[in-house]
């Protein structure tokens, strides 16, 4: 079974400047041997969900501390899935409260990590999968890269 | 006197004599000191600390007058209010005045911050500060596409002088102050001022306060910015030109480690940082043909105030200190007021703890003390739920309580710049200095600051101390209380504030209301000068102002001259 390395977008939609999360993500999920691809600031969702269909992309990972995530998260989740991903799992971090968090997992939204989350959270054990589905049960991603998969 | 050099040969047989039982008595300290260390280095040590600062500065156990021998007090040191200023900007520090309490806050519609600047006046706030919303930080109308669930959210939402008559309603602006952290459209958000100031009968030449203004360290760190570097420089010597003469009580800008601290640097990298980008606009100003003495003494500073106590002290005192020097010897600026660094303070918001929340309250008040035990002009003490969302009004009240026990109870503003003379604070100010001397360096060599943002060297050295950091509090060598040790299961224990989508809404109205009533052909006649000044080179802030009376929006404002000087493309990495 060929094995390749997860594909991870890294992206920050809006308009909010906090980049410092997404770039410590971003070089601690390539440390962990994952392909990272990291957008840059101010990004629309359309911008997004066409990186992440051009990079055949396996997660989307939103970095939002704007307040903005109960509107950006469902859009590039919307126009990702339009573009006939539905297998790409969609999670991220910044500031956002524990409600909402809630309402984002039942539509469909993967874990999201808030501030004080270990690197280690997102990356222990992961690196490479196997072909296979992406998302898990638990909207993360450390289960599936499981080698036994 | 403390300290003494020995480097020229003493005037006076007295002196001769003085200097000579200082050498014996360094001599005699050292022979002491090595005998100590024999003892020391045989103690145990503890092991939940590997004895460095928050930003890896090595720090010893024990300062002598060994490690301050090399000071002069009167060329290092010195007293309040002269040159170079390391024990304050001002003769009499706060047995004259105390440190202006001034609240960061902004939120929703200009309405509905009007009415919080009320309640924090009524309850002996003295100065304001506004925080705008992304799309007002970007230069983007609250019913721009790209605004979109944005308004209101991290920020009062500030779309033209219409709303900015409304933060201010009831609010005189000659009587207080008002600092507006904004940066891209700083020019914009100043002609508002302004210009709702004139409309309260209040003229420019009596309108106080700050405008952030200091675009470098948006490239650099906080990320809202318009215009690529030049033109943006460009704009803000425009403003300094106008207001020396216009408005002359008003801080034309607040240049500022805040963001650039934030982001993930060290003090050094802050402290270098942000004085080099000050020395970049004094460049630029001098460059326009400015006499330095006519715009160098209203800029001013904005620290950061980490968790490391001594460190922020140090910072605070070796920042003055370089600032003097450089604006005397290098610049050639003549006015003591030119030399003297002025700052305002900021807790760490980086510092604050999603968990057990209230923790926040203590971590505040440490750094607030050491922001003026630093000796700041002002200070914005950080609600403890600010990692969570904008604070509530309970929160506020809080961290504003927090400076007024620190102003009236602690006793600590009774004395100037308490901790001058301490072998460690002196020692730790002068390593702060010789390492910062050591980054201006490096600066010069990649071709300035202008350079080293185009390549990336900035955020990739914020970025890479970020990285550090967050390295060494997983490994576990950073004890954060409540995050990796100390910690307590269960949820959040506050209530947070929430800004719903009725901001949005509410804008949207107002502008479509403005847009209706005001003359089109004003707005139109009045953006046209504006670009043509633009395309001229002019200085803009007469048209600007016009555009401004016109009722121009902010959006249309910022794409009148973004027709003429394009977008900042970011260098991305990570």
């Amino acid at each position: 079974m060929a094995e390749r390395k997860i594909r991870v977008l890294v992206a920050k939609p809006g308009l909010d400047g906090h980049d410092r999360g997404a770039k410590i993500i971003a070089a601690s999920l390539r440390d962990a041997g994952m392909e990272v691809i990291y957008t840059g600031l101010h990004q629309t969702p359309e911008k997004i969900a066409a990186t992440a269909l051009q990079e055949d992309v396996d997660v989307v990972a939103l970095s939002i501390l704007s307040g903005a995530h109960m509107t950006l998260f469902p859009r590039v989740q919307k126009l990702i899935e339009q573009n006939g991903m539905e297998d790409v799992l969609i999670t991220g971090g910044g500031i956002i409260p524990p409600e909402d968090v809630e309402t984002l997992r039942e539509m469909g939204i993967g874990r999201l990590f808030g501030p004080g989350t270990e690197t280690g959270l997102h990356t222990s054990g992961a690196g490479s999968r196997s072909t296979g589905r992406t998302k898990t049960p638990d909207g993360g991603f450390v289960a599936h890269a499981d080698p036994g998969r | 006197m403390s300290h003494v050099t020995d480097t020229d040969a003493p005037a006076t047989p007295e002196l001769r004599r003085e200097v000579e039982r200082r050498r014996r008595e360094l001599q005699e300290l050292e022979a002491r000191l090595a005998l100590w260390e024999e003892a020391a280095a045989r103690a145990p040590v503890r092991d939940d600390s590997d004895f460095t600062t928050v930003s890896g500065q090595p720090i010893r156990a024990l300062y002598t007058p060994r490690d301050t021998a090399d000071d002069d007090y009167l060329r290092d040191i010195g007293l309040p209010g002269e040159y170079p200023f390391t024990r304050g900007p001002y003769a009499t520090m706060y047995r004259t005045r105390l440190w202006t309490k001034r609240l960061f806050s902004g939120f929703a519609t200009a309405e509905e911050t009007n009415e919080r600047y009320k309640f924090l006046l009524e309850r002996g706030t003295t100065g304001l500060s506004v925080a705008f919303d992304f799309p007002t930080l970007m230069g983007y109308d609250s019913d721009d596409p790209l605004s979109e669930g944005e308004v209101g959210k991290c920020g009062v939402a500030i779309s033209s002088l219409a709303d900015m008559e409304t933060l201010f309603d009831g609010i005189p602006l000659d009587r207080v102050s008002v600092s507006m952290t904004i940066n891209g459209p700083a020019a914009m958000l100043f002609c508002f001022l302004l210009v709702a100031a004139e409309r309260q009968g209040v003229p420019f030449e009596k309108v106080r306060g700050t405008i952030q203004n200091d675009i470098l360290k948006e490239y650099q760190a906080q990320h809202a910015w318009i215009y690529p570097p030049k033109p943006a420089l460009k704009i803000i010597t425009d403003i300094f030109e106008w207001s020396s003469r216009k408005a002359p009580l008003f801080n034309t800008i607040s240049i500022s480690g805040y963001h650039i601290r934030e982001a993930g640097a060290t003090a050094v990298e802050e402290l270098a940082f942000t004085l080099k980008n000050g020395f970049t606009y004094v460049e630029e100003g001098a460059a326009r043909g400015l006499d330095v003495d006519d715009f160098a003494p209203r800029l001013s500073f904005f620290w950061d105030v980490h968790n490391d106590f001594f460190e922020e002290i140090a910072k605070f005192r070796a920042g003055r200190r370089i600032w003097a020097r450089h604006m005397r010897d290098v610049y050639g600026a003549k006015r003591p007021e030119s030399w003297r660094l002025r700052t305002h303070a900021q807790t760490a918001g980086v510092t604050l703890t999603a968990q057990q929340p209230h923790n926040n309250i203590v971590r505040v008040a440490y750094q607030g003390l050491a922001a003026v035990l630093g000796g700041t002009q002002s200070l914005h003490t950080n609600a403890m739920d600010e990692t969570l969302a904008l604070p509530t009004e309970h929160a506020v009240r809080i961290a504003l309580r927090t400076q007024q026990i620190l102003a009236f109870e602690t006793g600590v503003p009774s004395t100037i710049d308490p901790l001058a003379g301490s072998y460690f604070v002196e020692s730790l100010t002068d390593e702060l200095e010789r390492q910062a001397e050591d980054v201006f360096a490096e600066i010069d060599e990649l071709g300035g600051v202008v350079a080293g943002i185009e390549s990336g060297y900035f955020q990739a050295r914020i970025a890479h101390s970020a990285r550090r950091f967050q390295d060494e509090l997983e490994a576990g060598r950073r004890v954060i209380v409540g995050v990796n040790s100390f910690c307590e299961d269960g949820e959040r224990e506050i209530d947070i504030l929430r800004i719903d989508e009725s901001a949005a809404e509410k804008q949207g109205r107002r502008l479509a209301e403005l847009r209706a009533r005001r003359d089109p052909a004003a707005v139109d006649r009045t953006l046209a000068a504006l670009t043509a000044a633009a395309e001229g080179d002019d200085n803009l802030m007469t048209p600007m102002l016009d555009a401004v009376r016109a009722y121009a929006t902010l959006g249309e404002i910022r794409g009148a001259l973004e027709s003429v000087y394009g977008r900042f493309q970011e260098p991305v990495g990570f």
